[in-house]
């Protein structure tokens, strides 16, 4: 071994700290990097959105193309009736998942089941739009919103089902004892006691995954496909504020170009809404990712 | 990390006098949700292997590095896309995995809970801007910015080297690579941090009391002790950009060959599917449209296994959830 002077151990000690220093700096200048493009996107949202917000946004259909006015009313109601009619048929399905994952999941079966709901949660949005489409759509013959409702609800699923089952695990084993003890079965034990005490988390987890399917447009396009009229009737075309805004945002005209704005604004702002919301109430550290 | 207990099953002799009619109905019932789960991965790949069947036929093995996409003479290959799909995914993997570790680095090992927990959910929101929105922002302010001012300066740097000697445009594989790499960086990040902070304490108090410098900490014995964790959250990240859809599909420019340089317009599996599904010229067209919707699926599905086996090395024991 070499010996080290004084002065060497010196100079490389030096040498060792700033080097610290320097990678420090690097670690900093990187979560600037990560954080600018989130305030690049919001203030853009912001500054060419707000001037396209008015009343009649909300309250007219969108006009022929190329007819400066109108609004995006069949957007947004169709939105609105497709994420409910999907959180609808999506709830049970995912809370019942998460459930068996947490009462039944505890060995090799459970394994399998946790992997492969988060492989479904893996699967591109777009794929699943053609699943949707191959299943429903061309049987029908139809573009139907409720084939996009279908679509979202398999996206909403396996988000939903983990958090449920991370939220049941979350209970405390002296209330399942509890009931136990009271000579409670099982099935009335969970649905009494472990399910209305793990509810809040549910529920977070809901709002979040809803706020998520909100903003899907790729499994929409060959399934709801976008209507111009304002429509209730789910057995039909029905239009999608991620879909207008994707129309409007490769159409030639800048009315088209302002309203596609403030459709993101008004759905970024919901999404954001959703999520400060939750983290407040629930101060959860759960999230979802569009 | 909170404890969790894992549910007690009532006492076994208890169990076997009083299993309750209720409860079987209630094992059937979960049971019967967590199989839909089952019914539907197997329905995916089932449906769209059945309705690519046609293209499958026709084209074999060679649709997946044949790069012929011609719909009226019904000629199919997706060897462009892949490619596109690959170029863009694997680059923007690269940059936000560099970004993101360092961020995780930064939130785990320098920040103190006051600035990590804000700054961890400021980055983690990139993640709740829906993919229409950042394609958008990707046409309307990134491309033009790209155009005339990034993009002529990396020409006027790079040039020399054949892929940067492009024209910079609104649209192209670039501006797709740089919208990706925003739009997987929460992902990388927040799988990366979780990882970082699974390091157990020992691993870093060990190298400390050595004498070791922060940055020694981090390089000799956090790094190594979470690198396959790491590599599982850039995968993640990598699936989730190869899926990415209508934000590349408005920002790649949409021609199917194969890019010469950075600036030139693409196409991705994801992007040709949105585009050109609604107007298929023949079956052959939808058919062949949705054999490339299953090499996607597959692709996915591969990259995702691999992904979660990783970071289930790493946080073995530990409940990680990754929502994707």
């Amino acid at each position: 071994m070499t010996a080290y002077s004084a002065e060497q151990w010196e100079a490389g000690y030096r040498r060792r700290r700033a080097m610290n220093r320097l990678m420090t700096g690097v670690m900093v200048l990187a979560t600037a990097m990560a954080v600018i493009p989130l305030f690049l996107i919001l203030f853009y949202l912001i500054r060419n959105g707000i001037g396209g917000i008015n009343l009649d946004l909300f309250t007219q259909d969108p006009n022929r193309p190329g007819r400066v006015g109108g609004g995006v009313k069949s957007a947004l109601m169709g939105s609105g009736i497709m994420v409910g009619l999907a959180v609808a048929m999506g709830v049970p399905v995912a809370v019942g998942c998460g459930v068996f994952l947490a009462e039944f999941g505890q060995n090799r079966a459970g394994l399998v089941m946790r992997f492969l709901v988060d492989v479904l949660a893996g699967i591109p949005s777009i794929t699943v739009g053609l699943f949707v489409y191959g299943l429903i759509v061309l049987p029908q013959k139809q573009f139907t919103a409720f084939a996009g409702a279908v679509a979202l609800a398999i996206i909403f699923v396996p988000i939903v089902a983990r958090i449920t089952e991370e939220m049941v695990l979350l209970v405390p084993r002296s209330l399942r004892e509890a009931a136990y003890a009271l000579g409670a079965p099982r099935w009335k034990t969970v649905l009494r006691v472990i399910l209305p005490t793990a509810v809040p988390g549910i529920v977070t987890g809901v709002m979040l995954a809803l706020s998520r399917i909100a903003g899907e447009a790729a499994p929409l396009l060959f399934t709801a496909l976008g209507n111009q009229f304002s429509s209730t009737d789910v057995f039909h075309a029905m239009d999608a504020l991620p879909l207008r805004i994707f129309v409007y945002a490769t159409g030639p005209y800048d009315y088209w170009h302002e309203q596609a704005w403030a459709m993101s604004l008004i759905l970024v702002g919901i999404i954001l809404a959703i999520s400060l919301i939750v983290r407040t109430l629930f101060g959860t550290r759960v999230t979802v990712r569009q | 990390m909170a404890t969790r207990d894992l549910p007690v099953n009532p006492p076994r002799t208890a169990l076997k006098n009083r299993l309750k009619p209720g409860d079987w109905l209630f094992t059937g019932i979960v049971a019967l949700a967590a199989a839909v789960v089952v019914i539907i991965i197997i329905g995916l790949f089932y449906e769209l292997t059945d309705r690519a069947m046609p293209s499958i036929r026709a084209f074999g093995l060679s649709f997946i590095w044949d790069t012929t996409w011609d719909p009226p003479k019904q000629q199919f290959g997706a060897g462009a896309f892949i490619i596109g799909t690959l170029i863009t995914a694997v680059v923007a993997l690269f940059m936000a995995t560099a970004v993101g570790v360092l961020v995780a680095l930064f939130l785990v090992e320098v920040a103190s809970p006051r600035i990590s927990r804000p700054v961890s959910y400021l980055v983690e929101l990139l993640a709740a801007i829906p993919s229409v929105v950042y394609g958008l922002w990707g046409v309307f302010v990134l491309g033009p910015f790209i155009r005339d001012q990034f993009g002529p300066v990396l020409v006027d740097y790079l040039g020399w080297i054949p892929i940067f000697d492009g024209t910079p445009l609104i649209t192209g594989l670039f501006s797709a690579i740089v919208i990706l790499s925003v739009m997987i960086l929460p992902t990388v990040m927040a799988v990366s941090r979780d990882v970082i902070a699974a390091v157990p304490r020992s691993q870093r108090e060990g190298i400390l009391a050595l004498g070791a410098t922060r940055w020694e900490m981090i390089r000799i014995s956090i790094l190594p002790y979470a690198r396959s964790g790491i590599l599982g959250a850039a995968v993640l990240g990598l699936a989730r950009a190869v899926g990415e859809t209508l934000a590349v599909t408005l920002v790649i420019g949409n021609r199917a060959a194969i890019p010469g340089t950075i600036f030139d317009p693409a196409y991705t599996m994801a992007s040709v599917i949105a585009n050109q599904f609604a107007e298929v010229e023949n079956d052959m067209h939808r058919a062949a449209l949705l054999e490339v919707a299953l090499v996607l699926l597959i692709m996915t599905f591969l990259i995702n296994v691999a992904a979660r086996l990783l970071i289930w090395r790493v946080t073995r024991g530990q409940r990680v959830v990754v929502l994707e």
